[in-house]
């Protein structure tokens, strides 16, 4: 009989979860943006061929359950005579799912520039590139990097449903220490504690992204900071009136 | 395992299976939703009651289940719930789940109805000298619940496609019924397709009638 084993002697193995959980958001992050433009411009096409495919994509994804759908790329598209790796299929499942929610975001951020500033820039004379990227994104990707980071982190909390489909992140060798151990409470706590740490990490990271891109677009960095907290900011002050709060504990 | 092909008695013949499970799914909705909407309000009160010490316990329990995966979350009630000495089924687990994972992310959407009713509201339940208990049942949530109902009904469209996780805790809900399929008869086309479309069909028609009444802003794991 070996000597009984405890949670610190898997710490190690369970560590080592970490940059695969990271890589697979990261990756998977790295497929949601373009597929996320993509959805975006070829939602508003003139063309119903490229229109409806893209209304397709978005609600087909968005629709069903991405457990489900991770599962039919595992079990089904083998069958289906395509077989992909666990990890491409759970990097596209993710990207795919989370590009079709992200294509809001960026159709959101190209709306929210005024009409008058493109037809500016038309009737300037200004080439379509020059157009883009210095009059439409400057002013469209400072209101898109705010949401795309609550994305990240959202993504980031996705990554746990890839272990289902044999992939060794975090979330699976939490699963197989719990077994080892016949005792998963602990192990599982440790694990949520990780993950919140992670997405903390993360949101900091976005909060210098944040900053880089208010730079980049010439703004000042206060004013796209303010409305998109970390978090762990404390709770903003409530607008109740106090009165109101005197009998209703 | 041979080429696909899709067989549509096979196909036929799990529909009374599945259709179990999509029974389980649907009270499991219907459950995490209630607790969600019960808690949220809790946690909303406790925020703008602004209490010494409880409401930023709160308020970082709230980050704290938003900033986490509901998958592990699950899988943490599924184990140590029992060693509190709460012998509850795996799936009054999965509702609790559920129910405590949304219950974060509609105090939110409760406080951003209440936050943003106009002011004048509070001043003319305070010029009509109604007790404050009233003033919050009579006016206040009335018309914040009644404006933030779109945005209740994305959650619980949101918690539906995510009662897919309750399978991974032994609930033999939808996607549970039909993985089983698939593993006694070593076909997963046609069970996993069904349970696919089925998602989708619920989800996507709810989504529908509530972009009529709302953009949605959805919730995800």
């Amino acid at each position: 009989m070996t000597s009984p084993k405890f949670l610190w002697d898997f710490l190690p193995f369970f560590l080592a979860g970490i940059p695969v959980t990271l890589e697979i958001a990261f990756l998977a992050m790295a497929v949601a943006l373009p597929v996320a433009v993509i959805l975006a411009i070829g939602r508003k096409s003139p063309h119903a061929f490229v229109r409806w495919p893209a209304g397709f994509v978005i609600e087909f994804f968005r629709g069903s359950s991405a457990l489900v759908q991770l599962f039919w790329a595992f079990y089904v598209l083998p069958l289906l005579g395509l077989s992909l790796p666990p990890l491409v299929c759970g990097v596209l499942v993710l990207g795919l799912n989370e590009g079709s929610y992200m294509s809001e975001i960026v159709r959101a951020g190209l709306e929210a520039v005024p009409r008058g500033q493109r037809e500016a820039a038309v009737a300037l004379g200004l080439p379509a590139r020059y157009r883009l990227f210095r009059i439409i994104l400057p002013q469209a990707l400072p209101l898109m990097v705010p949401p795309f980071g609550n994305e990240l982190i959202t993504m980031l909390k996705f990554t746990a449903l890839v272990s289902l489909v044999t992939i060794q992140d975090l979330s699976f060798r939490a699963t197989l220490i719990g077994d080892t151990l016949g005792e998963s409470g602990p192990i599982f706590g440790l694990t949520i504690v990780v993950y919140f740490i992670l997405a903390l990490i993360l949101s900091g990271l976005v909060r210098l992204l944040e900053w880089a891109v208010a730079r980049w677009a010439g703004r000042h960095v206060t004013a796209v900071a303010a409305p998109h907290g970390a978090m762990l900011a404390a709770a903003p002050p409530s607008r109740v009136p106090a009165w109101a709060l005197g009998g209703a504990g | 395992m041979s080429g696909f092909h899709w067989d549509w008695a096979f196909a036929w013949s799990i529909v009374p299976a599945l259709a179990q499970g999509v029974v389980v799914t649907v009270i499991a909705t219907a459950g995490g939703s209630a607790l969600a909407f019960v808690l949220g309000l809790i946690w909303t009160f406790v925020r703008v009651a602004q209490i010494r010490i409880v409401t930023p316990a709160v308020w970082f329990f709230v980050q704290f289940i938003r900033g986490t995966p509901l998958l592990i979350q699950l899988y943490f009630l599924f184990y140590v719930l029992p060693t509190w000495g709460l012998s509850v089924s795996a799936f009054a687990t999965g509702v609790i789940g559920l129910g405590l994972f949304f219950s974060a992310y509609t105090a939110e959407i409760y406080r951003a109805g209440i936050e943003d009713l106009p002011p004048g509201q509070w001043e003319a339940a305070l010029t009509l000298g109604l007790p404050v208990r009233r003033a919050w049942t009579g006016i206040i949530l009335p018309q914040a619940i009644h404006a933030v109902l779109p945005m209740l009904g994305n959650i619980v469209v949101s918690m539906f496609k995510q009662t897919a996780l309750l399978s991974t805790i032994t609930v033999l809900e939808l996607l549970a019924s039909g993985m089983a399929i698939g593993q006694m008869t070593y076909r997963f086309v046609e069970p996993l397709t069904l349970v696919g479309a089925f998602y989708f069909v619920v989800s996507y028609l709810s989504a529908r009638a509530l972009r009529s009444l709302e953009t949605r802003d959805e919730v995800r794991a």
